[in-house]
């Protein structure tokens, strides 16, 4: 975006200040010119429909009101400034928020200093620091992972101790500062897979946890060691390095139905944790990482 | 004509039928209203349809209330009040009877494709591109009747309520086409052609003076004949009227910045938006007080006549959302009420208490002369006097429900702990706003109730004209 040129601050700065200016002339003039100073029952002599209209006066509580409001108009405008005249206070918005988050990064640093002395697991434990955690997860964490961290379709559960990328202090703390991106291509490995082939390994992915499908689980299970044990595992426990989840515990990140299962192998999937590091600093991702922690640990 | 004599063959058709419509849009468009409240209650009333959601039913809402109930209302006063002030019938009576059947049309297409989810995304000019082009055209016959009428008019001086319908056609119509300026990609499918920033203060320069000049100065128009005419005195202060006229209309298409504080509108912007809306508010506040001192000599007829206690009320509603609105354009005050429902209840002060209620006091003014009765000779003046209660109550509850709920919200997402976290999450100041979006309901829904008495007077009183017509006619 280019900066506006010099002539269109001018022609702007003239503009704003001139309606103030027009307004003041426009109401001393009319003042000057009445006819009469007081309520008055003359009348201007015009008649419309039998409408007529008095001659009555400005009210001077009205004109004296409107002159302070433009005072006031050209006053702030001196101060705040108009075109690229920053003015005599030279605030700006960033400047003023600049100022804010200074003045709040030096009232609340030392109170998580003092709480990142303690590694994730003491956190767990410490009643402040669960307080805090849980207030910084409601305004941040909540909105996909649910108030109570039971997550949502397609955002996982934080309270049991299934876990897309380890349930340790090290990999909550991790996933929470760098975020995570889950890419689950479509059809896994074998691009030209049928939909009667998808039936078929449907099938056996259900029978990993007990249930059976429409489709020919045997031949299921070879197209599964082609297509999908590279990330879920031969024996389909998934692995954490990549994110894939195990398929045998019977939960399920986007719907355990066969209908789901099928839909979640045609179009694949990609699962995004956004990162936190800079969007609540170190301090906060360590003292939030003890209450995502302690939630697993009942 | 029976009354030719002495005054000029006026074309009241037009005026009667715009007049009815406004009472039928108002209907359709207040309880799309009442319905979205609800939905803000009661989820499940989303009926699980898209067409029926919040976010489609929204802009359905305001566009018919503003664009039909207000725009119908603007329509018959407009033409009923230029050929009465002018003393000439109306410039072109097939004109006019396209602007009619050119606007319903427009509001059917509305009512169409923004339930279909069809829209620009711009807040008060959703419709896409091809209404858009529609609308620019009934909008200019509208010009040329009423600029028209005046120019043939056989009164040498133009009345003030002339000047503010005409300020309002002309700057509505420049607003209108600059801010729907877009690429179309298909039949219904266009984008904008300005980008980020710009489009945003396009966007709200638009929005805030469809506020200013199609909410204010068309219905400062209305005003300015049906309270003189109403109570039957005379105007004020013409001096009065001039200058707050000038005022307002330089003044009010600098405010719209007021909706861009604290982004990335460069300051200097926001704060020219926010003095002259501060700067706005004795001009508005000008056109109150020669409303109300119109009635100096005339308020003990506020007793017996609920036609008048409509436009009064309208015009202290008017007073009062004239007020709020600048203090909440000041920088330090819309940090505390930008995003929360009290800016839906200041909106609903201004459309509910001064738009709707000065409409229907002239509405109901106006109707039985164009039925050839005498001015407020309505069917029934006891339903006027219900409907000018479940009016009043309906609006207090209303926005009373929305400053309880806006200052709360302000407050409960600024609070902090001493640990430097919010003191709330989004969904707790959900939580807390049940009780005040249950009274909205309430209040919507007692303003809906007050506008069906309103059908059932209109269609009495248009069935005994007719009536009255019929046994002219065989006597």
């Amino acid at each position: 975006m280019t900066e506006l040129t010099t002539f269109w601050h001018v022609w702007v700065s003239a503009i704003v200040i001139g309606s103030m200016i027009a307004c003041g002339i426009l109401i001393t003039l009319t003042f000057k010119n009445q006819k009469y100073n007081e309520e008055t029952d003359q009348t201007t002599g015009h008649s419309f429909d039998g409408i007529d209209e008095l001659d009555n006066p400005l009210p001077k509580w009205w004109m004296y009101f409107f002159w302070s409001t433009i005072v006031f108009g050209v006053v702030y405008i001196f101060i705040y400034g108009v075109g690229d005249w920053t003015g005599f206070g030279k605030w700006s918005s960033i400047g003023q928020w600049e100022k804010e988050v200074a003045q709040a990064e030096e009232k609340y640093a030392p109170y998580y200093a003092e709480l990142n002395k303690l590694s994730v697991e003491e956190l767990a434990s410490n009643k402040d620091a669960l307080a805090t955690g849980q207030r910084i997860f409601a305004s941040n964490c909540a909105l996909c992972h649910g108030s109570t961290a039971t997550g949502a379709l397609g955002f996982p559960n934080l309270t049991d101790t299934d876990w897309l990328y380890g349930g340790t202090a090290d990999a909550i703390k991790h996933t929470i500062a760098n975020g995570r991106n889950g890419a689950m291509p479509a059809n896994g490995l074998k691009p030209d897979m049928t939909a009667s082939e998808r039936s078929d390994i449907a099938a056996h992915v259900l029978s990993l946890s007990g249930r059976t499908g429409a489709g020919d689980a045997s031949k299921g299970s070879a197209l599964y060691t082609q297509a999908c044990a590279a990330c879920h595992m031969a024996d389909g426990t998934g692995n954490q390095m990549v994110g894939a989840p195990n398929l045998t515990d019977n939960i399920w990140l986007y719907g355990g139905s066969e209908k789901q299962i099928e839909f979640t192998i045609e179009n694949g999937r990609a699962g995004v944790m956004p990162a936190w590091k800079d969007i609540l600093g170190e301090d906060k991702v360590h003292v939030l990482s003890g209450y995502v922690y302690s939630l697993s640990q009942k | 004509m029976s009354t030719a004599s002495e005054q000029p063959n006026y074309n009241y058709k037009v005026v009667k039928y715009f007049a009815i419509m406004t009472v039928v849009w108002g209907i359709v468009g207040m309880s799309v209203g009442v319905l979205i409240a609800s939905q803000l209650v009661w989820p499940e009333l989303n009926f699980d349809t898209p067409y029926l959601t919040f976010s489609r039913l929204r802009p359905l809402h305001t566009n018919a209330v503003i664009f039909a109930f207000g725009g119908c209302a603007l329509f018959a006063t407009s033409y009923y009040v230029v050929q009465r002030t002018c003393q000439t019938r109306i410039f072109s009576d097939s004109l006019a009877m396209f602007t009619f059947w050119g606007w319903q049309a427009m509001i059917v297409a509305a009512a169409i494709t923004l339930p279909l989810g069809l829209t620009s995304s711009k807040e008060y000019a959703e419709l896409e591109w091809p209404i858009d082009i529609w609308i620019t055209v009934v909008w200019v016959a509208y010009a040329i009747v009423f600029f028209g009428t005046i120019a043939k008019r056989s009164q040498p001086h133009i009345y003030v309520a002339n000047w503010f319908f005409g300020a309002f056609i002309l700057t509505i119509a420049v607003l209108h086409i600059f801010n729907s300026l877009a690429i179309p990609v298909t039949m219904f499918k266009s984008y904008s052609i300005y980008a980020g920033t710009i489009d945003a203060m396009v966007q709200w320069w638009y929005g805030h003076n469809a506020v200013g000049f199609f909410l204010t100065a068309g219905f400062l128009g209305i005003m300015y004949y049906f309270v003189p005419k109403q109570a039957e005195r005379p105007v004020y202060s013409y001096r009065l009227s001039i200058v707050h006229f000038w005022a307002l209309i330089s003044i009010y298409v600098w405010a719209g910045a007021h909706h861009l504080h604290y982004s990335a509108l460069p300051d200097w912007a926001q704060s020219a938006g926010m003095v002259m809306s501060l700067i706005l508010l004795a001009p508005s506040w000008g056109g109150m007080i020669n409303g109300m001192m119109t009635l100096s000599g005339a308020w003990h007829k506020l007793r017996t006549d609920p036609i008048l206690r409509f436009l009064v009320v309208s015009l202290s509603f008017y007073g009062m959302s004239t007020f709020e609105g600048p203090m909440m354009a000041i920088k330090t005050v819309n940090a505390l009420s930008h995003n929360t429902d009290w800016t839906v209840g200041h909106v609903h002060s201004g459309a509910l208490g001064w738009v709707a209620m000065v409409s229907i006091g002239a509405i109901y003014n106006l109707l039985p002369v164009v039925l050839g009765k005498k001015q407020g000779d309505m069917y029934s003046t006891n339903l006027i006097n219900i409907h000018f209660w479940l009016a009043t109550i309906g609006t207090v509850l209303y926005i009373v429900a929305m400053w309880v709920n806006g200052i709360m919200q302000g407050l409960m997402w600024r609070a902090v702990n001493t640990d430097g976290t919010l003191t709330y999450s989004f969904v707790e100041s959900l939580e807390a706003s049940y009780p005040g979006y249950f009274v909205r309901v309430i209040g919507g829904a007692l303003f809906l109730a007050g506008m069906l008495l309103m059908a059932y007077n209109v269609y009495k009183t248009v069935r005994s004209a007719s009536d009255e017509q019929a046994n002219l006619a065989q006597a």
